[in-house]
């Protein structure tokens, strides 16, 4: 009997708090307004430094390579990382498509839409391994100079934060294979369209503030 | 507890396909927009771009707060919760900034 009511407890029903709002949901802004403070804090600190770099690569600027004496251009590729800010603005359009079709029941586009988002933000990080792997071969590394420090833990955190995304949308989709995403998931798969969409917004500030304002 | 009416996630159903496509198409015009500027040394050398690119950052921000995240018509206490640290972090970047001499009058 005991056994019973655990199980009918965890049947995927939901916890109301007595503001009638789901504990879940207000759980998750409550980390989204925790993760304002740790994005503005790496956001601030290569703010703070951007500039100051001794030695290059330099993101805007040419810079002469002191082993080759050969002048080389900025480091940063905008056309490429405008690509990858489109996919993950796209990306953001599926989830919510996705989260439509789970609230209205729709299982066959539930499971397309959420294929698609996990898709767009795998291709996103495949732009950042891309850059990443670009730069290092330019000759810009973590410890090469404080644009390097600050850039790659800045975008390094924001692209952990979009696998970690990833890996909620494909278990998402999983589950969506195994048994079925209904009305009764919608608030699940809003708690993860929430997270996602930050990630998104993240990137908004990152964009315009490390990639196009020199 | 759990027999209370989930009114988080159905009161987003007014916010049809319409609204999400417009909202895609902005956000892409916008992101254009700012690569084009990008792209115009005449205008990148004037006082105008940095403004030009924050105020199209914050706007391309406020869109998917409000319309994909929800929060243009989502319970005041989820509004808080993210505005309110959102102004916060917001106010000591910029203290930060003032305070390392990246704004302020000993900007280089």
């Amino acid at each position: 009997m005991a056994t019973a009511a655990l199980a009918d407890a965890h049947a995927g029903e939901h916890h109301y708090t007595s503001t009638g709002l789901n504990s879940n949901k207000i759980a998750i802004w409550a980390f989204i307004g925790s993760e304002c403070f740790f994005f503005a804090s790496l956001i601030s600190t290569y703010l703070i430094y951007k500039g100051k770099s001794v030695v290059g690569p330099f993101p805007h600027e040419a810079w002469t390579n002191p082993a080759t004496g050969k002048v080389m251009p900025a480091i940063l590729n905008i056309p490429v990382t405008s690509m990858s800010t489109f996919v993950l603005l796209m990306s953001s359009l599926f989830m919510v498509l996705a989260h439509a079709a789970v609230v209205r029941g729709d299982r066959k586009y539930s499971k397309i839409w959420l294929l698609a988002t996990a898709l767009a933000g795998a291709t996103f990080l495949g732009f950042q391994a891309f850059e990443f792997t670009s730069f290092v071969h330019e000759g810009l590394g973590l410890t090469t100079n404080l644009f390097g420090s600050t850039f790659f833990v800045l975008t390094g955190f924001h692209g952990a934060h979009v696998t970690a995304g990833v890996l909620w949308l494909v278990t998402l989709l999983f589950i969506d294979y195994k048994r079925g995403l209904g009305p009764r998931d919608a608030i699940n798969v809003d708690i993860c369209a929430l997270y996602w969409h930050f990630v998104d917004v993240v990137w908004i500030a990152i964009f315009a503030l490390v990639y196009l304002i020199r | 507890m759990s027999d209370h009416a989930p009114m988080d996630s159905h009161d987003q159903a007014h916010v049809d396909w319409g609204t999400y496509k417009w909202v895609a198409l902005v956000l892409f015009v916008m992101t254009v927009v700012e690569v084009w500027v990008y792209y115009i040394p005449a205008f990148v050398a004037t006082p105008w771009f940095v403004p030009t690119i924050l105020i199209l950052g914050a706007i391309k921000f406020a869109i998917v707060v409000m319309f994909y995240m929800h929060l243009k018509y989502d319970k005041k206490l989820f509004r808080a919760l993210f505005v309110g640290p959102l102004l916060i972090a917001v106010s000591i970047l910029i203290a930060l900034l003032f305070l390392f001499g990246q704004l302020g009058p000993h900007t280089k």
